[in-house]
């Protein structure tokens, strides 16, 4: 089963990397606010149905796709 | 033997940089200083470790977050458990955070830059291992050169335990925090580079005050055994 991790910068982490793209997003002429920046993380992962499959990759960000003290994670399933 | 010399393990990640440095740096300061590879499940006889600087895994996913899966890394937690003393610096401190031996988490510097020159640190806490032969409130001065020095504390951080501040805008990090100890401060970790200023000739020799105190922390554990 096809997975894909999404991880961002907390609320309220800052991050220098979102202002940098913000600021050059401002000038080409893009009237943006508040651009963060987070990392997709695609992977197949064995699992007999999408609830198990769904447990398993939370475990992966628990323990290493995330940090949880600066970065949150959203978990989407496909197929 | 009224002086022996301490064992201090020194290890080496994939992609590490400041090994050398910091083995060179024990030895100039007495130490007995022992390499020790990563994947090494099992610590050698020693007094006390340090995970030198670098980037380790290429800093690949965040900076740490792959070298503190060693093999070697579980080792360390044990020695670190027993009380221990493990030191971490720059890259270091960065796998300590992520193994969860310290509090806290190093992301991008605010600049975005990358920052390499000399900055002025305060001494908070002089009742660790790693700073007892500071002077409360002492000015040093050591090199900083990373690009990921922003430390986010926890909420609930407290403050015996953080143990060096910096004493200009460097990185952005929250309260200026330069390095902390864990709560039982046999664990400390710093993003400045003690092992690069141990001799007058480059320019400060203050990073021995912290490495010099490690070192008279690991001969006093050696005696203790002994």
């Amino acid at each position: 089963m096809k997975a894909t991790v999404l991880v961002r910068p907390k609320q309220g982490i800052l991050d220098p990397q979102g202002e940098a793209v913000e600021s050059a997003l401002g000038h080409l002429g893009f009237a943006v606010r508040d651009a963060r920046v987070g990392r997709v993380v695609d992977l197949e992962v064995e699992a007999s149905d999408p609830a198990a499959a769904r447990a398993e990759v939370e475990r992966m960000c628990e323990q290493l796709l995330a940090n949880p003290l600066v970065e949150s994670y959203e978990i989407s399933l496909d197929g | 033997m009224a002086s022996p010399q301490p064992r201090i393990g020194v290890v080496t990640f994939p992609g590490s940089l400041d090994d050398r440095d910091m083995l060179w740096a024990l030895a100039a300061l007495d130490a007995e200083a022992v390499p020790v590879w990563h994947a090494e499940e099992q610590l050698p006889d020693l007094d006390a470790v340090v995970l030198p600087g670098g980037f380790s895994y290429g800093d690949y996913l965040r900076c740490g977050a792959i070298a503190r899966l060693s093999p070697v890394m579980n080792a360390v937690a044990a020695f670190a458990a027993d009380g221990g003393l493990v030191l971490g610096v720059c890259n270091g401190f960065q796998i300590l955070c992520e193994a969860g031996l310290l509090p806290g988490a190093l992301r991008a510097n605010e600049s975005l830059t990358y920052v390499c020159r000399d900055v002025r640190l305060t001494v908070e806490r002089t009742d660790t291992p790693f700073t007892a032969r500071c002077g409360p409130g002492q000015t040093l001065v050591m090199p900083v050169k990373h690009g990921e020095g922003c430390y986010i504390r926890p909420d609930h951080l407290p403050q015996e335990q953080v143990v060096l501040r910096y004493g200009e805008p460097v990185n952005g990090s929250v309260d200026d925090i330069a390095g902390v100890v864990n709560e039982h401060r046999n664990v400390m970790g710093l993003m400045p580079h003690p092992e690069h200023a141990v001799d007058p000739l480059l320019g400060s020799a203050d990073g021995a005050f912290v490495l010099a105190s490690l070192v008279d922390s690991a001969r006093s554990r050696a005696l203790a055994i002994a």
